[in-house]
């Protein structure tokens, strides 16, 4: 369906808003020519069965990620410090929610 | 109880979408890239959900017995009231995305009207159906925009498209004589007092767009008194085809 890269659509990532106050979730991504299309196209690709209440859109390239070869200098050294943790805490009775 | 009156003025109302929405989902499958097909599949879908609707009552008002399915599938070209603008061929990508923006325009504009209507039904419909008509506008709009003032094929295209459809935008707002008195009720909009507003919307678009409207006065009419296209009897044979083979089937 895309020809090349040369004569595709820019990339955009989507994030939909599930309810209210709910943390945006990365929902996929799609083409499209500028941002007002790729909300659109987000709106009827992503949002079309009641799947969000707002949306964003991004483009791909301004997104920087980690790389498969930062996994062990990045997340490794979290394996062996469990004291990182918040679980030494007694919590108090009658304390339900923190 | 509603006037039967009201009938004719639903099926006008009614039939507008289904032929439309009907017409649009042939893209599913064919649109240019995928995004685009799920839209235009989408539009079709709300299209089809405001007919179903519109000829359901229609039917109650009647009080013949039909639903909106006899209505759909068991009525030949000449009994259908839809504007002739909505039964013409898909054609390409810019008559499709100019037709949405005509139609879709006017569509907003009679919801507009038809919210206030003094039959509740109607106003109902009416108020759903503005919120997804809004969003076709919206949608159609932008592309309009884009194919106008983008390439020099896609403003050519979109140009013929509006040259080609231009004819047939004067039927929508012919006011049908025997609504005078459904309008003088506040039961149904006067689709006349829709064109100012609805030109100086088309005039900015197209403006943006770098297209021009033709200079043509002439418009063609018939729809809405049922006298189509050749287009519209093979729409329906297609759309018909399952329901006529098999009366009363259920699933």
């Amino acid at each position: 369906m895309y020809a090349d890269a040369e004569t595709s659509w820019p990339l955009w990532e989507v994030f939909t808003q599930g309810t209210d106050g709910a943390p945006h979730q990365h929902a996929g991504s799609l083409h499209a020519t500028s941002a007002e299309h790729a909300l659109q196209n987000a709106r009827d690709v992503y949002a079309r069965r009641n799947e969000a209440v707002n949306l964003w859109v991004v483009p791909s390239a301004a997104i920087t990620g980690s790389t498969p070869e930062d996994m062990g200098p990045f997340f490794d050294p979290a394996h062996d410090k469990a004291y990182r943790h918040p679980q030494f805490y007694k919590v108090p009775k009658g304390v339900k929610v923190f | 109880m509603a006037s039967p009156a009201l009938f004719p003025a639903l099926l006008r109302l009614g039939d507008d979408r289904l032929v439309l929405g009907h017409r649009t989902s042939e893209w599913c499958g064919h649109a240019p890239i995928l995004e685009e097909d799920i839209a235009l599949a989408n539009i079709s879908l709300d299209l089809i959900g405001q007919a179903n609707l519109l000829l359901q009552y229609a039917g109650e008002v009647e009080g013949a017995g039909r639903d909106q399915d006899a209505l759909a599938f068991s009525r030949d070209a000449m009994e259908y009231r839809n504007a002739l603008l909505c039964e013409l061929p898909k054609g390409d990508f810019g008559v499709t995305i100019a037709r949405h923006f005509f139609h879709g325009l006017f569509s907003v504009l009679q919801w507009q009207a038809l919210s206030s209507s003094k039959d509740a039904t109607v106003a109902g419909i009416a108020a759903k159906a503005l919120k997804e008509s809004k969003y076709h506008v919206r949608h159609a709009g932008e592309w309009v925009i884009r194919l106008g003032d983008g390439t020099e094929e896609s403003h050519r295209r979109a140009q013929a498209a509006v040259d080609q459809l231009w004819p047939y935008t004067g039927e929508l707002f012919m006011q049908p004589t025997d609504e005078a008195e459904l309008v003088a009720d506040g039961l149904v909009a006067d689709v006349s007092a829709l064109e100012g507003p609805w030109r100086a919307q088309v005039d900015d678009v197209l403006r943006r767009a770098t297209l021009t409207v033709p200079e043509t006065a002439w418009m063609q009419r018939g729809g809405r008194v049922g006298v189509h296209t050749e287009h519209l009897g093979h729409l329906l044979a297609e759309m018909q085809s399952v329901a006529r083979a098999h009366p009363g089937a259920q699933w």
